[in-house]
């Protein structure tokens, strides 16, 4: 359900729900926190880069979680790591979404049986919304991510109470 | 020099100081020595003109199992250009060696990495903290007899 795909007749006049027009504002706009842990970052830097432009999605990087949708934890998680990123998923407003790039971040990955330091999976200490699988994640594999994170967030509803 | 002649001026300079050397059947040709006279023979090997082992090319804590463990310094002129490998050991129980790092400075955060994974620690470094882990974590991990915690401040550590 496009909003602009729709023909504008009757005069410029376009019915739609009211969830319908804020989610499409919202997913069009996914501003992501600039920030990685490993090799998966550079996968996530080459997919903000030119060739494959992640701005075409509307998702470009910020300095800070205040300014940010969603957090891409594009790397291992080690366990120094693991309360910061609790901290920075804490600053950032609501709505707010997370996407765990790669295996190490999705749990543990190669890290699973002896890495003593590295947390074995990020949705240990944050909800976690969309999990791409790799090692690292190809380009296409993470804007694959944020596609299926567009779908969800168009059936979310921001104006309606979410059922108890 | 050669590795040998390196040895033989180490042995007739220290005597008693030089436990083993080797030279055959390994990659690189070591020293081990022993660790009280290890800053002396490190002051030797730096300023000797023979030596003058500028380069202090990595140095690396072992675990020897068995209560032993070890500090291996690979040494490198690049005036003479010829390498050795200073070995020493030290005991689980007390784990002291002393500090280079105020022969190579780059001993500074390879002794804190030795310290930090193997807790040896190094007498007379400036600033002996953990370089990698955090600053409240317990323990020292490539020791062989660390057994992982269940728990890192709440978080569960295994898979």
């Amino acid at each position: 359900m496009g909003l602009l795909d729709q023909k504008f007749e009757n005069g410029n006049v376009l019915i739609t729900s009211m969830d319908g027009l804020l989610n499409w504002a919202r997913l069009s706009s996914i501003w992501g926190m600039q920030f990685g842990l490993a090799c998966c970052a550079i996968e996530m830097m080459a997919t903000g880069a030119s060739h494959y432009d992640l701005d075409r999605f509307g998702t470009f990087f910020r300095g800070t979680p205040r300014q940010s949708d969603v957090m891409i934890v594009a790397g291992t998680v080690t366990l120094k790591m693991a309360s910061r990123i609790k901290t920075l998923y804490d600053q950032m407003s609501e709505p707010r979404y997370v996407i765990s790039m790669g295996s190490c971040s999705n749990c543990g990955g190669p890290y699973w049986e002896h890495g003593y330091h590295v947390l074995k999976g990020v949705d240990r200490i944050i909800p976690v919304d969309v999990y791409v699988p790799g090692c690292p994640p190809r380009p296409e594999a993470l804007m694959e991510g944020l596609l299926k994170l567009q779908e969800k967030i168009r059936h979310e509803s921001l104006a309606k109470k979410p059922a108890a | 020099m050669t590795p040998q002649e390196i040895i033989e001026t180490l042995r007739s300079r220290f005597g008693d100081a030089i436990l083993e050397a080797k030279t055959e059947g390994v990659i690189d040709p070591f020293v081990k020595v022993s660790p009280l006279s290890l800053k002396e023979i490190s002051h030797f090997l730096r300023d000797d003109e023979k030596t003058l082992f500028d380069v202090l090319m990595c140095l690396s804590g072992m675990d020897y199992t068995g209560g032993k463990l070890g500090v291996v310094y690979h040494l490198h002129s690049t005036n003479l250009d010829h390498k050795i490998v200073l070995k020493t050991e030290v005991t689980a129980e007390s784990p002291h060696a002393a500090s280079v790092e105020s022969v190579w400075k780059t001993a500074n955060w390879h002794e804190r990495e030795a310290f930090d994974l193997f807790g040896i620690v190094f007498d007379g470094h400036p600033d002996l903290r953990r370089i990698l882990l955090p600053d409240d974590w317990e323990g020292h991990p490539l020791r062989k007899d660390y057994a992982v915690p269940e728990f890192y401040n709440g978080m569960k550590v295994p898979y």
